[in-house]
């Protein structure tokens, strides 16, 4: 090599500034990151260790007119996982089941909300049993990144007897998460899924919180963090609701095991819902936590169909306890008074056209007054007062007395009452040779395009109970809204009432009375068409309120199948007289 | 001749104080909220530093002469090993597909790759030393060439980029010191140039330019420069065919060298846990031992690859910058006892040791910052191991015993 001092000091001096610009360059690489950036790297490395582990809100609590709870929560577990990434959450799973029984619904469900939100802790179980709990705290030490959390869990002390109206929580469903209306909501958040419990989700729901836990690089929790970094979850409000939990329970006891159908009870001076039944009911509990498939499947079978509410999404035709509206068309237009008698009296039919309609007494009422024809549902009267108010007079009277709408009460879902939107229909369903003005006979004694909820009859007669306003059903107490929907004078409102009253007096539901209380109201026995051994089965229905000088209650209910409506008054009247605290007269009579 | 045998204090001082740094370190990054298995590892540090130390004052008391003389053996050895190794080599940990662990009887021994580089500067130094005039063209390169290449191939198929990184840095580093003019280094390196470079036609082609008229400026022999030529075609377009070649997880560390953050759960997150390290260590640091990132296990590797990210971490840019100034100062060191030495032998093998340490630190230290792809070069004095440790000490050893004998003429050789 070349030893000449020269080139030697020469290459030193090259190597030396070199050797000096890299190490420079390096520290400024270095200042760059540590001094300039600081603060980025600083924020990240906190983000790094910590592990937002988010805290279920504890749901408002429900309770009843009287400070009674019919909603709360109990101490659960949840059980989640942080994964590192699907394939880990996958191989954590796989070895979960090995300890835990887990089904490929539970293993797919999760792996649904990580690919929904990695970040989140997944949720593996909602409702882990106190066993299942206990397995998974001994493998702990095999399962770093698994987060087994005390969560509340929604409690319905009455179950069943409160399902119908109360509904149930689940977990939000992909559907929901892709929809605008649950924007915010997270995978495995639990959500209302029927009833009030739907219906007021946003109160009740509260405000998620978050815990951060500091974590090292394998996801074992090492320890709290600081805990000003912590958001507690914020309980929902409490939900105060104008149910009688004891009238509702009384109401869940009168259908027992037995009857199939609804039951309403209104408190007509503010629409205060006191009692909603729908039979056969559920256990709500059950499904807290994920239904069990096969008590879900057992429900879906159930030809009694116990998942549809028969009270606001049952339509059933509403049969004689319609003829109010009939009679309340009539009276408002002057067309009728109530002690006047139609021209043809009631002999068992009525010749109209080349047809015969009969009455449901073979014997013939003879010449009746209106309020009579009430008391004793004849329906050869009602024909001939449906000819006079005219077809499209009593589809637009059914309208403006709310018989075609929902009745607005505070449940999801319901289904709003069937009936003409005007005589065009005719045309439109049948062609306009298609049909003929029989159609006003059908409909003025509630059969024909007529189907009502059991809700709606009963916001109807809540309107009859008062001053001809109607006001809106309400299970939570809000500010009631009556809504006018007839104008009758006293002395009109006064002998309506009283025909009402007439029909469990001397009418056709004798054995609905009660001792001590006047009790008003109308039964109706709808035709459905369904026979079992050549015996049509009809819907029985009874509407009514007590005391009917002054009510304070009006109950609608109706048994699908049920025969007469007489069984249906039976019905009502013991609910009336449990809410009056009086005890209902045993009678026997009973046609209607 | 011995009268200032081991009077170099400040090398001395500055090994001692880069390696008692380095131990407290590794004694740092075995303090992690869930002990590991590091957490002892700093007493055997320590264990392999003394030996260190003893090794380097035998040799410091030694001749150049006798190291001179050893080299051939020594080198012959080195094949040998590195030979065996790939058949009988075990790999560890993270790199478990590598064979650069030297195992007898499961026990293993240690990394003869470290030790190797120590030779292969001696032996390289040798061979240049040998000649009266600077290699002027790439035919006169054969035999330096193949003194490194050979151990380069059979590290290569260990395979351990890292450590056949640092041949290349050596190998181009003595060429400097020897003389060989920088046109000649740039051709040589032209090649691997091309093969970095064939990704972008565009690159590419400027380069091809630039390398024409080196040729053409430089005159190399037209068979050179024919050669040279056809080998920058060759690579340009066998790039991508190797790049098939590599394993995936060596693709892995190229693509997360040039975007960590597109895999940051997986190959990424070595580099990016680093850096988070480091930024967040800021001006002062986060205390001796107090690092949040080391704590909780999110640095790989903390005491031995990334072991520079727990000094950013707990010492912030202050501590940083006394580690870069002591190794700043050790490689000048170096560099000035290569100046001075009385033998070429002597000035090549101090200058390769330089060239060797000055690609471990900046390859290590700037993979820290994704300065620099993931190789798995350790730090010296720092990483832990503890044939590193020794292969380290082994080359202070000889630099203290080039500078001791060089010091009285260096006088001499600058006037």
């Amino acid at each position: 090599m070349s030893v000449h001092p020269n080139d030697i000091a020469r290459r030193s001096r090259v190597a030396k500034a070199g050797l000096a610009v890299v190490i420079l360059s390096l520290m400024g690489a270095f200042f760059n990151a540590q001094v300039l950036q600081h603060d980025r790297y600083k924020l990240q490395s906190q983000e790094n260790r910590l592990r937002a582990l988010p805290l279920a809100a504890p749901r408002g609590i429900i309770y009843d007119r009287f400070g009674n709870i019919i909603a709360e929560n109990l101490p659960g577990y949840a059980v989640s996982i942080a994964p590192v990434n699907s394939d880990s959450l996958k191989s954590s799973l796989e070895h979960l089941s090995s300890v835990i029984s887990l089904s490929p619904d539970q293993i797919d469900a999760a792996l649904r909300r990580y690919r929904r939100d990695p970040n989140r802790p997944t949720l593996i179980m909602s409702d882990a049993s106190m066993s299942v709990v206990s397995v998974l705290e001994e493998h702990r030490i095999n399962f770093p990144r698994l987060i087994i959390q005390s969560v509340p869990k929604r409690f319905y002390p009455d179950g069943p007897a409160v399902a119908s109206f109360v509904g149930y929580t689940g977990e939000v469903t992909d559907a929901d998460l892709n929809s605008p209306a649950y924007e915010g909501y997270k995978p495995g958040q639990l959500v209302g899924k029927g009833g009030i419990e739907k219906e007021y989700e946003k109160v009740l729901r509260g405000r998620e919180g978050v815990r951060y836990d500091e974590v090292d690089a394998r996801g074992r929790q090492v320890r709290q963090a600081t805990p000003r970094l912590d958001l507690n979850p914020e309980p929902g409000p409490a939900l105060h609701t104008n149910i009688d939990l004891d009238l509702q329970r009384y109401v869940a006891g009168v259908f027992g095991d037995s009857l199939v159908g609804g039951a309403i009870a209104l408190d007509p001076r503010d629409g205060g819902v006191l009692a909603l039944y729908s039979a056969p009911s559920y256990d709500v509990n059950k499904f807290t936590g994920g239904i069990p498939a096969d008590y879900w499947k057992g429900l879906l079978a159930d030809d009694r169909r116990p998942l549809v509410n028969k009270v606001t999404q049952g339509r059933y035709p509403p049969g004689s306890t319609f003829k109010l509206a009939t009679a309340v068309t009539g009276l408002e237009d002057g067309l009728v008074t109530l002690d006047e008698h139609m021209p043809v009296p009631c002999t068992g039919g009525f010749q109209y056209g080349n047809r015969y309609f009969k009455c449901w007494d073979k014997k013939g009422h003879g010449s009746i007054s209106l309020a009579r024809a009430i008391e004793v549902s004849c329906d050869v009267y009602f024909y001939q007062l449906g000819l006079k108010i005219g077809l499209s007079r009593m589809i637009a009277g059914g309208i403006s007395l709310g018989l075609r709408d929902k009745s607005g009460i505070d449940l999801p879902d319901e289904k709003r009452a069937l009936w003409p939107y005007a005589v065009d229909y005719y045309n439109k369903t049948y062609g306009a040779r298609g049909w003929s003005n029989a159609v006003t006979l059908n409909l003025s004694i509630g059969q024909g395009e007529n189907s009502q909820t059991v809700v709606n009859m009963a916001k109807f007669y809540a309107a009859l109970a008062t001053d001809g306003k109607a006001p809106t059903p309400e299970i939570v107490k809000r500010a009631p809204v009556r809504t006018q929907i007839f104008k009758l004078d006293q002395q009109q409102m006064d002998g309506l009432r009283t025909a009402l009253a007439g029909v469990i007096g001397q009418g056709t539901a004798q054995s609905a009375r009660i001792q001590g209380i006047m009790l008003a109201g109308k039964t109706g026995t709808a035709q459905t068409g369904k026979r079992v051994n050549g015996v049509e089965l009809n819907h029985a229905w009874f509407v009514g309120f007590a005391p009917a000088d002054k009510p304070t209650i009006v109950v609608a209910v109706m048994l699908e199948y049920g025969g007469h409506g007489g069984r249906a008054a039976h019905v009502a009247s013991s609910i009336i007289a449990h809410y009056l605290k009086v005890a209902p007269v045993t009678a026997v009579q009973s046609e209607g | 001749m011995f009268r200032n045998t081991l009077t170099d204090y400040p090398l001395a001082a500055t090994a001692i104080a880069l390696s008692l740094f380095g131990v407290a370190i590794v004694y740092s990054a075995g303090q992690t909220d869930i002990p590991t298995y590091v957490a002892p590892l700093w007493k055997s540090q320590l264990m392999w530093l003394c030996l260190g130390v003893l090794c380097a004052w035998g040799i410091g008391n030694s001749s150049v002469r006798l190291i001179e003389w050893v080299t051939w053996p020594a080198y012959l050895l080195t094949l040998l090993t590195l030979a065996s190794l790939l058949v009988l080599g075990t790999g560890t940990g993270a790199n478990g597909h590598m064979r650069s662990w030297l195992a007898i009887g499961g026990h293993r021994l240690g990394q003869p790759a470290e030790l190797a580089k120590i030779i292969v500067v001696l032996m390289l130094a040798k061979v240049l030393a040998e000649r009266r005039e600077a290699p002027k063209s790439l035919l006169e390169l054969w035999k330096p060439g193949l003194v490194v290449g050979v151990p380069f191939a059979m590290i290569m198929l260990q395979p351990d980029l890292g450590s056949a990184i640092v041949f290349v840095g050596i190998f181009f580093g003595m060429l400097f010191w020897s003389g060989v003019p920088w046109p000649l280094l740039v051709l040589l390196a032209s090649p691997v140039v091309s093969l970095v470079l064939s990704f972008s036609t565009g690159l590419w082609g400027a380069w091809f330019l630039v390398l024409i008229a080196l040729v053409l400026w430089y005159k190399p022999y037209l068979l050179e420069g024919i050669v040279l030529v056809v080998a920058n075609v060759v690579t340009g377009v066998i790039a991508p065919i190797l790049w098939e070649k590599l394993a995936p997880y060596q693709q892995n560390r190229l693509k997360v060298f040039l975007d960590p953050s597109a895999d940051p759960r997986a190959s990424g997150y070595h580099v990016l846990q680093s850096k988070i390290a480091i930024g967040s260590g800021g001006l002062l640091g986060n205390g001796f031992t107090l690092g949040t990132q080391k704590r909780s296990g999110f640095l790989p590797e903390q005491h031995t690859d990334f072991i520079f990210a727990v000094v950013g971490e707990e010492l912030g840019f202050i501590g940083v910058a006394l580690a870069l100034a002591l190794f700043l100062a050790l490689l000048l060191r170096a560099t000035r006892i290569a100046s001075r030495a009385n033998d070429s032998f002597g000035s090549l093998a101090a200058f390769g040791l330089m060239s060797c340490w000055l690609v471990h630190v900046v390859v290590n230290i700037g993979m820290t910052l994704n300065l620099m792809p993931i190789t798995g070069i350790p730090l010296p004095f720092f990483s832990y191991g503890g044939s590193f440790m020794l292969a380290s000490w082994l080359g202070v050893g000889v630099l203290l015993r080039i500078s001791g004998e060089g010091r009285g003429h260096a006088g001499a050789l600058l006037s």
